[in-house]
């Protein structure tokens, strides 16, 4: 291919060179605030479950970090002494808005460090141009393990586990629990990642139970579809002992109490594999005994974990918010402070200069260190795919003190739930699981 | 017949010139913005047509998404990345497909055709959402393009070569309708809107004025779908072929203004401009401006934002 002189030259050249200045913005050294973008559903149906906690999170953590009042080893103010600038953008819109965002957010208003995202298509959407734009992208909360699967990235990072882990960690859970089960059916909304989830799940269940029998009449009801009669008069009359699922938001809570009524989890045992964003909201109206996850170690499930960490996320959360902390305030704010840890980290490979973007993204890759509910370890994709432990728990209502709990809560690692590098979600559950250290 | 100077051609020539050398010197984010507001404009030029026939489309979202999978799909499993291929392959696609369906909206009007033409579009969108090996809801990435098998090494200048590209398209797609409005043919849209049994009576078939209509602003939908999945090298269902991409193709007509075939540049342009705006002054609220914004356009504005430009420049408006 024959060398094209670089477009802007020669329009410099032509046109007038001070109007191609407006285009180039001023770098800047030694900072003393850095802007961190935080974009989360704030309007449509994934807010009130996902988008509000999960800004909350992150608003909390940064105030505390700017203030320097979280718990050791974070307690040093600011991001490698930097205070920070949270700008809150709306994930709603769809992809087609979110791409051009993006763009806003780095060429326009020239944040440091993007942290959040919900939405797995939206992730997806990105990725390239986030490699394009070569801006340091966090993403806090979106399961899809395409991000990493498809090509090696060099400025994302995601700092917890994928979407597999949840389906898997929920396979191990209802082995280890009721061994005696074998038959299962499904709920998932009909899109990827309903078709994922129920595919993960089911691939699992039939590595680790060489009884296991799923239903041939699985449903897949469109997504925010919103009423489930029908589908619920078909899995009662279905002969399987457990119902998967893995709806989230406004759906999961539609479902629950229509299922609840029509008696569905008197006849079986549920698995909602996001069950967690909807405890505190439905309170008494949840049920009990329902098999819950909350996409790893997060909200409910984790709520009484003793750590200093996690107390303190816990309490400042409630006086601040009035409620308990869903795994999206968690996810967000665990996205914030691994931001914070390559800052510090990188300022101190710096011999305490303020470090520059390469040095956060070098200081990031492949690290490992304690977060509010659990350890966060940088072992996949060449150190930008986070790992942690799943945790699933059966729900029991506190009417001690008239919250939401759970009992029989089982933890397990990381490396029991998670492919190995360079290995996809699919293959591996295929393979047979191997390397999985679950004990 | 009109007897003050027509200044459209002109003024879209000049519009080009200047659009492309912008271009070149905008900040890398407006180019972005711009380059979506005009792949969206391409798809309201034809919408305005509909418009002055007296027909609002709630499904040419439809369009949109076929011209945007056809590339995405060429791309993913053929290898396609040329601009040269992509488009007239969309527009193929989209052009047969609208005139089909044609055969059926040709005869339904009013709400009966804006239903109608949703209910077709929800169709194909269903199919995207559940298809897995077509991505479902999160839909795919799509490369880069390139120009008769050329790339450009700077990703930006790249950028810069496909929105000259698109300048063009628009340029000859807005003289084209801006033609066919001139002709006999296109008289006889604002006729259908007033009085569909006169035009009968002139010996000319509705039906088929309207079959024409729909084919044209399909083709042009499905142009548009292509080129907004090159922007964003990105396509998914939801913002490009679920009814609210539909309701986003009828705000910015009315935005525009129905005056002439320009308006859908600028109305595009100002529509975007006011959203990114929005959505950072107003994380949590930006739909209410952008609604409120629309809401003020009819009621001061009904002619759109092109009436404001047609009094500035004292031009006949045409409707």
């Amino acid at each position: 291919m024959f060398h094209i002189p670089n477009i802007r030259t020669l329009a410099a050249a032509s046109f007038s060179a001070a109007i191609l200045a407006t285009g180039i913005s001023a770098p800047a050294h030694a900072k003393d605030a850095i802007k961190i973008a935080v974009p989360a559903f704030l309007s449509g149906a994934a807010a009130g479950p996902f988008g509000v906690p999960a800004r909350n999170g992150a608003e909390m953590v940064i105030d505390a970090i700017n203030a320097g009042k979280l718990p050791e080893p974070y307690s040093a103010a600011g991001f490698a002494g930097a205070k920070a600038e949270a700008i809150f953008i709306d994930e709603a819109g769809g992809n087609a808005k979110q791409v051009p965002e993006y763009r806003n957010l780095v060429q326009k208003r020239d944040v440091d460090v993007i942290a959040g995202y919900i939405s797995s298509g939206t992730c997806a959407a990105l990725a390239p141009v986030i490699e394009e734009l070569q801006r340091l992208t966090i993403f806090s909360t979106c399961g899809t393990p395409r991000i990493f699967e498809e090509a090696p990235r060099k400025y994302i990072f995601r700092s917890m586990a994928h979407a597999t882990a949840d389906s898997v960690a929920a396979a191990h859970y209802v082995r280890t629990m009721f061994p005696d089960s074998h038959s299962y059916t499904g709920i998932n909304q009909n899109y990827a990642w309903g078709q994922d989830s129920w595919r993960d799940f089911d691939l699992t269940m039939q590595q680790l139970d060489s009884e296991a029998k799923p239903s041939e009449k699985t449903q897949f009801p469109k997504i925010f579809a919103g009423q489930y009669g029908s589908e619920i008069s078909a899995m009662s009359l279905d002969k399987a002992e457990m119902v998967h699922s893995s709806f989230w938001g406004g759906d999961l809570e539609s479902f629950i109490s229509q299922a609840n009524i029509r008696g569905l989890f008197k006849k079986k045992k549920a698995i909602l594999t996001v069950g967690g964003t909807a405890a505190y909201r439905l309170g008494k109206k949840l049920p009990d005994g329902i098999i819950l996850g909350a996409r790893g170690p997060y909200g409910i499930l984790v709520r009484d974990r003793d750590t200093a960490l996690n107390t303190w996320f816990v309490t400042t959360y409630k006086d601040r918010y009035g409620t308990y902390p869903s795994g999206p305030s968690y996810q967000y704010a665990q996205a914030i402070l691994t931001a914070k840890y390559g800052y510090d980290k990188a300022m101190k490979d710096n011999g305490g200069n303020f470090p520059d973007q390469d040095q956060v993204i070098a200081a990031i890759k492949g690290a490992k260190f304690e977060s509010f509910s659990t350890t966060v370890d940088f072992a996949l994709a060449d150190g930008h795919q986070a790992i942690t432990e799943n945790v699933y728990g059966i729900t029991k209502y506190d009417s001690e003190n008239g919250e939401p709990g759970v009992t029989d809560v089982k933890f397990f690692p990381a490396e029991c739930v998670m492919p190995p590098d360079g290995e996809t979600s699919v293959e591996w559950i295929k393979g047979g699981m191997k390397g999985a250290k679950c004990n | 017949m009109n007897s003050s100077r027509d200044w459209t051609v002109p003024g879209l020539t000049i519009g080009l010139i200047a659009a492309i050398i912008l271009g070149m010197l905008v900040p890398d984010w407006v180019l972005s913005v711009i380059t979506i507001s005009f792949a969206r404009a391409l798809a309201v030029i034809g919408l305005l047509v509909l418009w002055r026939a007296g027909l609002v489309s709630f499904g040419h979202a439809l369009y949109y998404g076929l011209g945007a999978y056809t590339v995405a799909l060429l791309g993913k499993y053929w290898g396609v990345h040329d601009v040269m291929l992509l488009i007239p392959a969309a527009l193929i696609v989209s052009t047969v497909c609208g005139f089909l369906l044609g055969f059926i909206l040709r005869k339904y009007r009013e709400i009966f055709f804006a239903m109608l033409s949703l209910a077709f579009s929800m169709i194909l969108y269903g199919i995207l959402v559940k298809t897995e090996s077509l991505g479902s809801t999160d839909g795919f990435n799509v490369g880069a393009p390139t120009f008769f098998g050329f790339k450009f090494e700077d990703v930006q200048d790249n950028k810069i070569a496909f929105f000259s590209f698109l300048c063009v398209l628009g340029y000859i797609a807005a003289l084209l309708v801006h033609y066919y409005l001139r002709s006999t043919l296109g008289h006889l849209t604002t006729a259908i809107r007033d009085n569909e049994i006169r035009v009968e009576y002139l010996g000319y078939s509705v039906a088929k004025a309207i079959h024409i209509k729909y084919t044209m602003s399909a083709a042009l939908a499905g142009v548009a779908g292509a080129c907004l999945a090159l922007t964003l090298s990105q396509v998914d269902p939801d913002s490009m072929v679920n009814w609210t991409a539909s309701g986003e193709l009828v705000f910015v007509t009315i935005l525009s203004g129905t005056g002439n075939v320009a308006a859908p540049f600028i109305g595009s342009m100002i529509f975007d401009l006011l959203r990114t705006y929005a959505f950072e002054w107003a994380p949590h609220a930006w739909q209410l401006i952008v609604g409120a914004f629309l809401l003020l356009i009819i009621f001061f504005l009904p002619g759109g934002v092109w009436s404001v430009i047609a009094r500035i420049f004292g031009a006949r408006r045409k409707l």
